[in-house]
């Protein structure tokens, strides 16, 4: 018994390696001298990391992903967290299927998001191309507010509510002053999910640029199919250092098992 | 509370939707029936008619079988094993499958790139040992593809599949070695039943998502085209919308019926009913 659980573990450690080890090999090539990529990369040297930084393009397409992603999460909330709150407290007919249409931006491919975003909002309706990558942006983080939300509000007991109401409090103060500060924590771990689902997208964002509009992702495509030197790799690093951070506080806020139990 | 509150809540969200995806997408779906100001379904029986065209669905449709098939291959056991963990490992080997999950899919791709290219990682180790005399040519093959895509998917297989295995009871399967099972039956015939919803439900995630991915197409496959890449392609490079509206909505109708078809029989074989 014992043995068949080592050979578990000696496959797990593999499949690990197998999710890791690329992650690792780019952290090192980013440290490489030569200009082109090498792995195990020869001398050391951060000249990729200023290089980041020199290269202009890199620096206005990461202001405008963090202005979507800061902008669109915040309309993401003013939508979302009302909607949230009438989904799981309210009872009425059509609620599965109004549920489905909120979750629906994460079913639908998200080329076909982008593609019909730039046909109708761009072209047709004649929108700003920086509106509509924020429109499209903020459709994309609507179903990860609304689930996180959702899910902290199920845990958070409904007669607490009631106490509150029943001594007076209208539903509009209970809200912000009973129900809020007690779901605070989901709603900050939704507010960092979808920032990072908006921080890394490409299918929607590769539609949507245009003159001095464009995001970092697009702008690490561009260069990638282009170039071929590490300075992907240190980008990437700082990705990773991110993204890595942001994980640490979602773990913190909510514990990673939502993953598993949604 | 009263309807009209629910309803004046869910508005903004609904409104906003509404305008800008559901319009936009069913809009694009009709485009694609009414081209001169008739019905025609032209469009469709050209697709249907091109060989170029039907093989890149092909390749589309083998990609994510083979993707799934390995994911399932590779995710069920390493979900036993997370699964049966104490909480504290648990917690870190769920962080560490979950890292390049919320990893960008451009670094992801990238890193396959540095590792499968003509001068990268497996052919200067392959040409280092003497297996091979001229570099094997992996990148921007299918091949590439299908390993770029399991790497991006797999974390979300185990995932899936963690979810469901903590919730089985362990003395189950001892019951049944009690009851004279051998270990590997008594696994057979109890835990992986049990899995059935938590494989359904990750087997959508990444069959679906490897059918409509893009990004990992776009580095790792070269010249070969799926179909997300093919819609960038006719949208943007080729401008021709009307076959992109085609292929989004192809796309579309079957994202919808596989998850349709996936939950019809995720309800069946739920063992709880």
């Amino acid at each position: 018994m014992k043995e068949k659980h080592r050979g578990l573990a000696v496959f797990t450690a593999l499949v690990f390696i197998f999710l890791l080890g690329p992650l690792v090999i780019i952290m090192a090539t980013s440290f490489g001298d030569s200009t082109i990529l090498k792995f195990p990369p020869e001398g050391f040297s951060l000249r990729w990391y200023q290089n980041i930084f020199d290269v202009d393009m890199f620096m206005e397409t990461f202001k405008v992903t963090i202005v979507v992603a800061l902008i669109g999460n915040l309309i993401a909330l003013l939508l979302g967290v009302p909607a949230a709150y009438a989904l799981s407290r309210g009872e009425f007919r059509g609620k599965g299927l109004l549920n489905s249409i909120f979750i629906s931006p994460i079913l639908i491919p998200g080329v076909v998001l982008g593609f019909t975003m730039l046909k109708y909002l761009v072209v047709k309706f004649d929108l700003p191309i920086y509106s509509s990558l924020l429109i499209g942006h903020v459709v994309l983080m609507l179903p990860f507010i609304i689930r996180v939300i959702a899910s902290s509000l199920s845990n958070f007991d409904y007669a607490i509510e009631e106490a509150s109401m029943s001594l007076g409090a209208s539903r509009l103060k209970t809200f912000f002053t009973v129900v809020l500060p007690n779901i605070r924590s989901g709603l900050i771990a939704g507010v960092l999910l979808a920032f990072l689902e908006s921080f890394n997208n490409v299918d929607i964002s590769v539609f949507m640029t245009g003159p001095g509009v464009s995001t970092l992702p697009i702008q690490m495509l561009t260069y990638v199919e282009n170039y071929f030197d590490p300075t992907i790799a240190a980008i990437s690093v700082l990705l990773m250092v991110v993204t890595g951070v942001l994980m640490i506080l979602i773990e913190r806020l909510m514990g990673l098992s939502y993953f598993t139990k949604k | 509370m009263k309807k009209v509150y629910l309803w004046l809540l869910m508005l903004p969200g609904l409104l906003f939707l509404t305008l800008f995806m559901i319009v936009p997408i069913f809009m694009t779906i009709g485009s694609t029936f009414f081209q001169d100001g008739g019905f025609t379904i032209q469009g469709y029986v050209k697709l249907l008619g091109d060989p170029y065209i039907l093989k890149i669905l092909g390749t589309t449709l083998q990609v994510s079988v083979i993707t799934t098939i390995v994911c399932i291959v590779l995710g069920f056991p390493t979900a036993y094993y997370i699964s049966k963990t104490k909480a504290r490992t648990k917690g870190i080997l769920l962080a560490l499958a979950l890292f390049p999950l919320l990893t960008s899919a451009i670094v992801r791709s990238f890193s396959w790139m540095v590792i499968l290219g003509k001068n990268g990682i497996v052919n200067n180790i392959l040409t280092g040992i003497g297996l091979i005399d001229e570099p094997l040519k992996i990148l921007y093959t299918p091949t590439a593809m299908v390993i770029g895509l399991i790497h991006l998917f797999l974390p979300l297989m185990i995932i899936s599949l963690v979810g469901v295995m903590e919730n089985i009871d362990g003395d189950l399967l001892r019951a049944s070695e009690s009851l004279g099972a051998s270990r590997l039956k008594g696994f057979m015939n109890i835990i992986v039943p049990l899995c059935v919803p938590g494989l359904i439900v990750g087997s959508i995630l990444v069959f679906v998502g490897s059918l409509t991915a893009y990004t990992t197409p776009q580095l790792l496959g070269g010249k070969q085209r799926v179909v997300a890449t093919f819609l960038y392609q006719n949208a943007m490079t080729l401008n021709d919308w009307y076959m992109a509206s085609i292929i989004a909505t192809v796309m579309i109708v079957v994202t919808f019926v596989i998850i349709g078809l996936m939950n019809k029989l995720a309800r069946k074989l739920n063992p709880k009913g």
